[in-house]
């Protein structure tokens, strides 16, 4: 097969697993051996950011783990909709126990193998941002502190989608959700709240923490084959736009994940035992308000004519101008 | 070999003598005990071949439990009292899943107020979580019950919670005869789990399943606990045909030919009431035990057909069903339905109370000589005053202030005990 | 049946020899049983723990209301909990202390019951001697064979090496040694008294 020389921009950030590529420098899902571990058939809506952020993550860890691999899976969106009796979409073993437990349940599969001398398989857990953050919270820094030989992944909706989009405390600022509406003299989720896991999950000295979006493809799954190859606990927090929740547009999925990291919303870095090791620079920065405008969750921001809410804006401005200086994200080298 | 040993420490014996491959567990008094002689054993390599996870809750030690069973380890835990309500969650998760794994419960009332002490309440609030419960009434039925209950499990694939009265029974000294490995090990063969996750055979374990097909998995579960009741006493013959030793079974009968009076009751207060039962024989008076040591799933026709001799029954539980009644009693009722036995419930040991041989006596003389209403529950050895005392104070205003602190400030008496 | 109840405070071991005595009735092919008051077992709190021994298998579960054997390990608890409550007229009763009872207040309270079967050992110098450390648990036992006969001196010291490895096994050894030589050497003297 002839392969099409493409310009040296384009195969990194911005482009999307394309098949255009040299072999080698695909992604897993653009390859012919793809384990598919997500399969077609699933009932995630149209540009589940979700969806498409467990496809990956989880069909990177296959090809790095040669297939021999465990999934654990909290309850939440994920769950519901890739097994709707009697189907599942599911192509390796895969166990959902309860929404509070999953790293639990993770490190209880770890323990398990480990006991019967089978380290070669090896443990990914799963969990939306409600069984990470809030109620797997206390499971997970258990696992953390233990340093069990699991890879949690966070798929960061930023919400408890599965029960109608209510508020999550890795709900930002302002958004509305249904138990954070935009009514009251501080529309949408309140300032000042929140927690921030992957520091949290830093704090640990774990030896591998990284966030990333869904929309920069190769950096998720090349995150995920860096995470296979360290033995302990390690902790993915991805962030996964949610359409349905966000009241953002399907086909937006992955321009709305890029804006996010482009605006300084959402940083994207890299850290092992507590420090951070790598940050991904902003390409071409962007303001907040361009990310925020793609979302219904924001409308009231901008909503009564031309007036809005610019305070708001500017202070989320703020919060992202305070993740770009603590991160360095502008600047040096691309 | 016969050896003078803790409670606790025959019973992590017993559990090492399964070769479990995963122990997850949180302490809580009185259990703890067991799960640090199972930790000292997995560190010094004692017991070989195990995992010992140091979780965060006990949410997390059953959590854990479901990963490594799903896994096809055998695994267990143990907990007693608050901590048995902080797994509620994951109980009916791992009986739901078909989880084969073994949890001691140490067991102790449940607060508020705290309590550490000794009663069923624990338990008994889990007794519809699907699994399956048995109770011991010494430190050497603990031991044997333990064993059985690995193959019980193993055999129908359902989680089982032996029963055992803290600190009674877990920091009672006594003499204890424990098996070899090699007997435990022709008792209990290797764990070959009925589902795995293995990649070689990738399955889902765990799916959501709607209105179509919910009631027939939850039918199964009910079957499988029916299935228990063949599969206990099979496995109680085998067990002696083994160990040489008579344990496990569904029901106990003591002095039940020709009993007039039968007194029912769980775990090790049945020491202390066939004493009685034999004081009350030498007095003349008709009378026999029968030790429910398999509480779930509950063997309804066992217990119809030791009791059906009997004029009276008296059930002494250490728990009841506040606003509603006695637990046993309810379900010893239930057996009996259709005959015309009596059924006098007494809920007797709360919170630690000691049941003596005096109380019991007088109880039972009560009962013989017709001066206790088999409709009403009794509260053996209530102090009816102290109790009215606290309603007087309640009575004359509403911030009469807390009733415990209130009641303890009229005894004098000041509450203590290592949480 | 015979029962014994061990008053303490925590930390001076009052359950762990409740649980040697058994081992050493167990050691002489006898059924014992020994369990503790549960939950005070902090530093300086009253404790209590019991033993019944028995030639056929022990059923009851219930506390020891009615001993036939009382040790009392800290004689300062003497006036703040009913040491004596339900101790049979002939029962037995050693109390730990270098005192006699007149001195601590309570020979009346002592004189209820056989000046035969009453003795006082200083466990808590024995053992300090011995042992260095003033527990006196071991030697308190020591002391107990040689006032009921209940177990025998060699049944005790095996129980204590059970439990105590290497100097401390043997400290509390020679501290129970010392203090079962006190006893009988001061029944004489109390057998004199009778007279
Ligand atoms: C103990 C318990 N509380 C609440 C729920 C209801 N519940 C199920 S999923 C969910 C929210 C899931 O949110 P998240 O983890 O962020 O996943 P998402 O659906 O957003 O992907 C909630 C609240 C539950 N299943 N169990
Ligand atoms: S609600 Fe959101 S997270 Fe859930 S399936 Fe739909 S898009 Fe995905
Ligand atoms: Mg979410």
């Amino acid at each position: 097969m002839a392969f099409q020389e493409i310009k040296l921009y384009q195969v990194g950030t911005s482009v999307v697993g394309n098949r255009l590529l040299d072999p080698e420098h695909r992604t897993a899902q653009a390859r012919m051996g793809r384990s598919n571990t997500l399969t077609s058939g699933h009932r995630a809506c149209q540009g589940c950011g979700e969806a498409l952020g467990a496809r990956y993550v989880l069909d990177a860890a296959m090809r790095a783990t040669g297939g021999n691999m465990v999934a654990v899976n909290s309850t939440g969106c994920l769950e519901v909709f890739s097994t709707p009796y009697p189907e599942s979409s599911w192509q390796l073993p895969w166990l959902h126990s309860l929404f509070g437990n999953g790293p639990a349940v993770a490190a209880g599969v770890a323990a398990a193998l480990k006991a019967k001398g089978r380290e070669d398989i090896r443990v990914v857990g799963q969990a939306g941002d409600g069984g990470t953050v809030d109620i797997g919270f206390g499971c997970l820094s258990g696992m953390f502190e233990r340093n069990d030989d699991v890879l949690f992944v966070c798929y960061d909706n930023q919400g408890y989608m599965n029960t109608g989009v209510q508020r999550s405390s890795a709900t930002p600022p302002a958004a509305r959700t249904a138990n954070t509406k935009a009514i009251g003299p501080e529309a949408g989720n309140v300032f000042g709240q929140g927690k921030n896991v992957p520091r949290i999950a830093m704090a640990h000295e774990i030896p591998y923490v990284a966030t990333a979006t869904v929309a920069d493809l190769h950096d998720l799954e090349a995150k995920v084959e860096k995470a296979m190859t360290f033995r302990g606990a390690r902790y993915l927090h991805v962030l996964v736009p949610c359409p349905l929740g966000w009241g953002a547009n399907s086909a937006d999925t992955i321009r709305v994940a890029r804006l996010a990291k482009e605006s300084g919303i959402f940083p994207v870095f890299e850290g092992e035992r507590g420090e951070v090791t790598a940050v991904s620079k902003i390409r071409r920065q962007v303001p907040v308000e361009d990310y925020l405008r793609l979302q219904k969750r924001y409308a009231h921001l901008f909503a009564n004519g031309a007036a809005g809410r610019p305070d708001i804006v500017a202070r989320l401005q703020e919060e992202a101008d305070r993740n770009i200086a603590r991160y360095g994200l502008l600047g040096g080298e691309l | 070999m016969l050896r003078q040993i803790e409670g606790s420490q025959a019973v992590a014996t017993a559990v090492q003598l399964c070769r479990p491959e995963v122990i997850s567990a949180y302490p809580i008094s009185p259990q703890t005990h067991i799960v640090e002689a199972l930790s000292d054993r997995v560190r010094t390599g004692e017991l070989a071949g195990c995992e010992y996870l140091m979780v965060e809750s006990e949410f997390g030690a059953l959590s854990a439990c479901i990963g490594s069973s799903g896994a096809g380890a055998r695994s267990y835990t143990a907990t007693s009292s608050q901590g048995l309500l902080f797994m509620a969650e994951a109980l009916f998760n791992a009986s739901g899943l078909g989880l084969p794994i073994v949890m001691t419960v140490a067991n102790r009332a449940i607060g508020a107020p705290i309590n550490i002490w000794n009663d069923h309440s624990d338990s008994m609030s889990m007794r519809d979580s699907g699994w399956i419960q048995l109770f011991a009434r010494s430190n050497q039925e603990a031991v044997e019950l333990h064993i059985q209950a690995f193959r019980l499990a193993e055999t129908l694939s359902v989680p089982v919670m032996v029963c055992m009265d803290g600190f009674v029974l877990t920091h009672a000294f006594e003499a204890v005869d424990l098996p070899s490995q090699e007997q435990v090990d022709a008792f209990l063969p290797p764990f070959v789990p009925q589902q795995s996750l293995d990649p070689r055979d990738p399955v889902t374990i765990g799916a959501m399943v709607g209105p179509e097909a919910f009631a027939e998995v939850k039918y199964l579960m009910h079957a499988k606990q029916v299935a228990a009741l063949d599969e206990i006493p099979r496995i109680s013959e085998d067990f002696a045909a083994t160990f040489g030793r008579d344990s496990g079974g569904l029901v106990r009968p003591y002095r039940l030919d020709d009993a007039e009076t039968v007194v029912v009751a769980l775990g090790s207060v049945l020491g202390t009431v066939e004493e009685v039962v034999d004081a009350m024989r030498e007095e003349g008076v008709r009378f026999g035990a029968l030790a429910i040591s398999c509480f779930r799933p509950w063997p309804l026709e066992e217990v119809r057909e030791a009791l059906s001799g009997a004029k009276r029954v008296v059930v002494v539980e250490k728990a009841f069903a506040v606003g509603a009644g006695g637990i046993v009693g309810q379900n010893t009722r239930l057996a009996l339905s259709g005959l015309p036995t009596e059924v006098y419930n007494v809920v007797a040991g709360l919170g630690g109370r000691p049941i003596t041989q005096a109380s019991l006596h007088g109880l039972f003389a009560d009962v013989v000589e017709a001066r206790l209403d088999p409709r009403r529950l009794h509260f053996l050895d209530l102090d009816v005053a102290l109790v009215e005392r606290e309603l007087a104070r309640a009575g004359q205003g509403r911030r009469s202030g807390p009733h415990a602190e209130n009641m303890l400030r009229d005894l004098g008496v000041v509450a203590s005990g290592s949480v | 049946m015979f029962a014994v109840r061990i008053h303490g405070r925590g930390g001076q071991g009052a359950v762990t020899a409740a649980e040697m005595l058994s081992v050493a009735a167990f050691d002489e092919g006898r059924h014992a049983q020994a369990f503790p008051t549960f939950g005070s077992e902090r530093t300086g709190a009253p404790v209590v723990s019991f033993c019944r021994i028995d030639d056929r298998p022990i059923r009851l579960r219930e506390p020891i209301s009615h001993p036939d054997a009382l040790i009392v390990q800290d004689p300062t608890l003497l006036h703040q909990v009913n040491l004596f409550a339900g101790l049979k007229p002939d029962g037995f009763l050693l109390v730990n202390t270098s005192r006699s009872l007149a001195d601590l207040g309570i020979a009346e309270l002592a004189g209820a019951f056989d000046v035969r079967r009453v003795a006082t050992v200083p466990a808590t110098e024995l053992a300090r001697e011995h042992l260095g450390r003033p527990l006196p648990n071991a030697a308190l036992l020591g002391g107990f064979a040689a006032l009921t006969g209940e177990v025998s001196l060699t049944a005790v010291t095996k129980a204590i090496l059970d439990r105590f490895a290497g100097a401390v096994g043997a400290g509390n050894v020679k501290a129970a040694e010392a203090a079962f030589d006190h006893v009988l050497a001061s029944a004489g003297a109390r057998a004199a008294e009778v007279r």
